[in-house]
């Protein structure tokens, strides 16, 4: 009476074509917001994509958007991983200025710039891990956590500097922050190559699935066998490697550490441009290449304003509004204002 | 009719739910009448929770109306059901752990002296209406320091105080001591005697026969009967609540035991605080079924055998070699593999596609360098999917897109796909649509054949009955009894639940 | 004891002990002098971070502390300097526009179900551009009222000097002790803090709790921008870069919980004047350097996030 016979015949819908990756990459929001964005530089400043080839090196406003785009664009690979674990990272800015300090202090101590370069990487690696300890062994909410380092981390710097700006001349800091390879600026192709290692590594191994099932649902995750402190762990680890990067960049852009000014909010900038990239703060799928695209539109319009005669903080007006306008298109009450019939499961 | 004189306070009529495509709540009558504790029954997934939800105003019906006092009512959320004096106390203390016993009391409506809070009066009320309920403590403590007992009366309290017509209360026994429920029930009683209608939802019968005058027994979103309980014993109430109506086609291989092989997985005395130890055997190609009442420590045995609680004692034994098990990843590579019964908050990961849903955990175990290229993901969910027919337009699609049914698939083609040696399914059919329910209790029939060795629990007593080998019957946390062949029937499983000597059946 | 007086006590245990080190060592720091530049120099922190304890109560996070400390002098200076308004005419308008801000902060983070940390941080880059479009370059502020405020002061015994600003964060803290113990509004804040589900259920009003808290917030740091206009006579959009985290800082060494629902006001005051404490040793001590404050409210925070873990760890709950 309460059973009755179904049809369990398997569904006759057709499965649905796979989109072209080129067409689906184009029409990707981001990048028509960035295209948005260029185009409207274009307006304000007809120059805007002049290239020219001078002394072995490119040069043009696009270059520059790169080049000066490409510290939150590495702070925003590592970001990426901790948001798609459901956390966030405020500490990236203080541990840019650490990495720096760590830097210019060594080499102008008298050590060999490698040197320099591997405890500046090695000491982002340490305060990412002592980030990942906190979120796993004590259980601390990352915001949280991270704030710890993000108070004390300045102080830190200030310390290893001892409050100096800390000048050097060394050739191999200074090419890092501002040499070219290729023609391209050096700050340019260390964040491609980062990214491109980083989702490589990510997309061919099992730990982008795996960050993002840890990342959409804990529990599952742990029903499943997965082991979610060892990702974690290495997740923060690598924000904070991340971080020493851009760091060092910085650094080597201004041919000195400044333990103050090095990063300052740039965590925030690093979190936007993973939300403009497409990564919900909510944790799960996430992008790579496309948090780096936000990390670009970020600076499209740094630079839009800087051209059109705006004073310089104006675009925290503007970064704002972005925020703003994200969230609302990203909040519930506009899901249900927008939404569709969904397609039928079966 | 003995109730000819009762006065129905709080009256719902032809109530219908409906989430999605499934039906929690189908054409449903109920009635709170005043001076009665009314008790409400079923299994999860039998509609309880939704139509108390809907009682309280949490929820808005599809269809039927709500009466109170004969007036009809439109609920827009609890609280403008406790304005109307329907007061609900859940199984969580749903009050603030934060703060003192008084605050509780009187957050909202504080009295106040010059625009403050006028604190010595708030506790003085409060003592003074904590001592009705036979309590005396310190109200300015904090709430959280009292023990779940206490926070219950005190939730009570607020409850009455606040509304005072009809007071639901939703499991709340369930972490309480015998002393404890004796307690609380005196204070329910106190309440009845005034007059109050009073709803009890609870899983412990012999609480609904100590406390309850009349019951109601839902079963898959359907009214089974509302009853007195003096005309019933607990053997009926456990064959209403599970269900007996539907004639179940006993499996013919189950009977013999024939086919099933070699000890699979054997636990030795696993015990953990609040289980009593257990020892079990499963063999290749046997379903053991596990039956007993919702809080009978049936789910509890599933956690334990997976890693999921750890264990305080006892071994496991795979195929005849001692494996440590103290997390969910070490019962894996093991071996095991685990349906939990909340698919949504520990079984789907929701935004993944249904592809990676069924790769996960052997990708898991694999290890987190050699990934499962697409080819391979490709091919395995494509072959579970099939074997399994999980209906799904595209593998590519998010897994929460699915109905109920094929989630359950897709987790059960994550575990075929490490393949297994222990399957532990944890109400596999709970929220699932008929047809699909038949087909997983068919898959289950398969895997058997297959030889897998299975642990099966289930509260559809002829679903357990279908696919079983044996049968461990649990309650108060423990396993009391095991049937196995022939034995295999409803009547004797009720019988073994309700704690009631074996009847010799004709 | 409550449990939550126990981080309460750890403060105060500390910032005795402390202030008893540094006393023992600077015998001139145990002086009204002292206590009286100790008040004053962290009047708008103070402020502030009355308003953060509020936000943090009800578990949520605000961001955008210092940015409208900035914006509020950058919009005194103007109204004084350009519009020739009254200064009180001015702090009216500045603290009137700071609570709508935070109102509007708070409305979003209830309507849109965003995470507070995300919304207050728009709120930030909104308020320090916003400034820096109003005047980009310090304005000076020159006015009788100023100078007439900077000039009074009561004389405590010792030659300590108690200022107009100390005077207010002291009546600020008074007044939010009894918002917080003493209202309903204060009830409300640690319900929300408590459980947002149970506090629905109890009839609190989640909407427009949470729309006041955060308006108090930022009519709080609008106030300590008054106080900071006060304190150096200028308006610029930089000034008090990086007080949201001293103020947060400062709430949870006075023994808040991180993640709501427990804690005190008077703690945060401790909290404020350890942070102080830390800072006038270094000042006396002459060989440290500045940059041990953060080092130390660092060590600081993350041993009293640690004490909350295992404090509230302990507890009786039971899921």
């Amino acid at each position: 009476m309460t059973r009755q016979t179904v049809d369990l015949r398997p569904s006759t819908e057709p499965p649905l074509p796979r989109p072209r990756p080129l067409a689906s990459l184009v029409t990707r929001p981001q990048v028509i917001a960035l295209a948005a964005v260029l185009f409207v530089n274009w307006l304000l400043f007809p120059g805007f994509f002049t290239v020219t080839w001078q002394d072995g090196r490119l040069f043009g406003s696009l270059i520059d958007v790169l080049n000066r785009g490409a510290p939150v664009a590495i702070l925003a690979i590592g970001m990426t991983m901790v948001i798609a674990t459901k956390g966030v990272d405020l500490s990236v800015g203080a541990v840019m200025a650490i990495s720096g300090a760590v830097a210019a202090v060594m080499v102008t101590s008298g050590y060999p710039a490698w040197l320099a370069v591997l405890a500046a990487l090695g000491a982002g690696l340490v305060c990412g891990l002592w980030n990942g300890i906190l979120v796993t062994l004590l259980e601390i909410q990352p915001i949280i956590a991270t704030l710890v380092l993000m108070v004390a981390g300045r102080g830190l710097a200030q310390l290893i500097t001892e409050g100096y700006i800390v000048t050097f001349s060394d050739p191999v800091l200074i090419f890092i922050g501002t040499g070219s390879f290729l023609g391209f600026p050096m700050p340019v192709v260390i964040a491609f190559t980062l990214m491109l290692l980083a989702t490589l590594i990510v997309r061919r191994t099992a730990l982008g699935l795996l960050i993002e099932a840890v990342g959409i649902n804990r529990s599952a995750a742990r029903f499943a066998g997965l082991s979610s402190g060892a990702l974690l762990l290495i997740v923060y680890t690598f924000a904070g490697f991340c971080a020493a990067v851009s760091g060092l960049i910085v650094a080597g852009d201004i041919r000195g550490a400044d333990a103050n000014n090095a990063g300052l909010w740039l965590e925030l900038d690093a979190i936007l441009a993973v939300v403009i990239g497409g990564t919900s703060l909510m944790g799960g799928r996430f992008s790579i290449p496309m948090a780096v695209l936000g990390a670009m539109i970020i600076q499209a319009m740094n630079t839009g304003i800087l051209i059109s005669g705006f004073s310089p903080e104006f675009n925290l007006v503007v970064k704002s509004a972005v925020i703003i306008v994200i969230l609302v298109l990203q909040s519930p009450l506009s899901a249900r204002l927008f939404r569709r019939l969904p397609g039928k499961s079966q | 009719m003995t109730d000819a004189a009762a006065r129905p306070v709080l009256e719902a009529r032809g109530i219908v739910k409906v989430f999605g495509q499934h039906r929690a709540l189908d054409n449903v009558d109920f009635a709170a009448n005043a001076g009665e504790v009314h008790a409400l029954l079923g299994e999860n997934g039998a509609g309880k929770s939704t139509l108390i939800k809907i009682l309280t105003g949490a929820y808005h019906p599809d269809a039927g109306e709500l009466l109170l006092d004969g007036q009809p009512i439109h609920l827009r959320d609890p609280l403008h059901g406790q304005g109307y004096g329907i007061g609900t106390v859940y199984q969580e203390v749903n009050l603030l752990p934060n703060r003192s016993v008084s605050e509780n009391l009187f957050l909202g409506r504080q009295p106040t002296r010059f625009g403050l809070v006028d604190r010595r009066r708030i506790d003085a009320q409060a003592r003074d209406l904590l001592s009705r309920y036979g309590l005396d403590i310190d109200v300015r403590a904090e709430l959280s320091e009292y023990s779940v007992a206490v926070q219950q009366i005190v939730a009570i309290a607020r409850a009455v105080e606040l509304s005072g017509k009809v007071l639901v209360l939703d499991e709340p026994t369930a972490s309480l001591d015998r002393n404890e429920v004796q307690r609380l029930f005196e204070v329910v009683r106190g309440l009845k005697a005034k007059g109050l209608a009073i709803i009890f939802i609870t899983h412990f019968l012999d609480q609904v026969f100590d406390l309850a005058d009349r019951v109601t027994i839902l079963r898959n979103g359907r009214k089974v009967a509302t009853q007195r309980l003096d005309t019933l014993n607990t053997t009926d109430v456990v064959r209403m609540m599970l269900g007996k109506d539907v004639a179940f086609e006993h499996h013919p291989t189950a009977l013999t035991g024939s086919t099933r092989g070699q000890v699979r997985v054997a636990f030795k005395g696993l015990n953990r605080k609040g289980l009593a130890p257990f020892d079990l055997a499963v063999h290749e190609g046997e379903v053991v079924g596990v039956a007993g009442l919702l809080g009978s420590g049936r789910t509890e045995v599933a956690r334990l055998m997976f890693g999921v609680d750890g264990a305080e004692g006892g071994e496991i034994l795979v195929d005849g070699r001692p494996v440590t098990i103290r997390n969910p990843a070490q019962a894996v590579a093991a071996g095991f593999g685990f349906c939990p019964e909340d698919r949504k908050l520990d079984g789907i990961f929701g935004d993944l596609s249904v592809r990676e849903n069924i790769i996960i955990a052997l990708q898991a175990k694999l290890g987190w360098f050699r990934a499962l290229n697409r080819e391979d993901q490709v091919e395995l969910a494509g072959r579970y999917a099939e074997a399994l027919d999980i209906r799904a337009a595209n593998h590519d699609m998010p897994v929460k897109l699915l109905s109920g049914g094929n989630q359950q698939k897709v987790i059960l083609a994550r575990w075929l796909a490490i393949d297994p040696t222990f399957l532990i399914l944890d109400e596999p059919t709970r929220g699932i649509d008929v047809g699909a329910h038949a087909e997983i209790v068919r898959t289950i029939n398969r895997l058997r054949e297959e030889g897998l060795a299975l642990f099966v629990i289930s509260s559809e007593l002829d679903e357990v009955v279908a696919y079983s080998n044996r049968i461990v019957v649990m309650r108060d946390r423990e396993m009391v009894a095991e049937l196995a062949g022939p034995d295999i029937a409803s009547d004797a499983i009720v019988q073994a639940i309700a704690g009631t000597p074996q009847e010799v059946r004709p | 004891m409550t449990r939550s007086l126990r981080p309460l006590l750890a403060t105060t245990l500390i910032f005795l002990f402390a202030y008893l080190l540094a006393v023992t060592q600077h015998p001139a720091m145990f002086s009204t002098r002292v206590l009286g530049n100790f008040l004053t120099d962290n009047a708008f922190l103070g402020i502030a971070a009355v308003g953060m304890t509020f936000v943090i109560l009800s578990g949520g996070i605000d961001l955008s502390v210092g940015a409208v400390i900035g914006f509020t002098t950058v919009l005194i200076a103007v109204l004084i300097m350009w519009l020739s308004l009254h200064p009180l005419v001015a702090f009216a308008i500045a603290l009137t526009v700071a609570a709508c801000f935070g109102a509007v902060m708070g409305a979003a983070i209830h309507y849109l179900k965003v995470p507070s940390f995300i919304v207050t941080l728009a709120g930030m880059f909104l308020a320090r551009g916003g400034a820096s479009v109003l005047s980009p370059d310090s304005i000076g502020i020159q006015h009788a009222f100023y100078s007439g405020v900077s000039k009074s002061y009561i004389l405590m015994p010792g030659g300590g000097r108690l200022t107009v600003v100390g005077i207010i964060m002291l009546a600020v803290f008074a007044v939010a002790i009894l918002l917080a113990h003493r209202t309903r509004f204060g009830s409300n804040v640690y319900a929300l803090g408590g459980s947002e589900t149970s506090a629905a259920l109890m009839g609190v009003p989640v909407a427009r709790t949470t729309i006041a808290i955060y308006a108090l917030s930022s009519f709080l740091a609008g106030l300590a921008g008054v106080v900071f206009s006060l304190y150096t006579s200028a308006g610029y959009s930089l000034n008090a870069l990086g007080v949201e985290l001293d103020a947060i800082a400062a709430v949870v060494i006075g023994g808040t919980l991180l993640t709501g629902g427990y804690g005190f006001v008077a703690g945060t005051f401790i909290g404020v004047m350890l942070q102080g404490l830390v800072q006038t040793y270094i000042v006396f001590d002459g060989t440290l350097s500045s940059w041990w404050t953060k080092i130390v409210v660092g060590v600081l925070l993350f041993m009293f996030i640690v004490l909350q873990r295992l404090v509230f760890r302990a507890g009786p709950r039971r899921t």
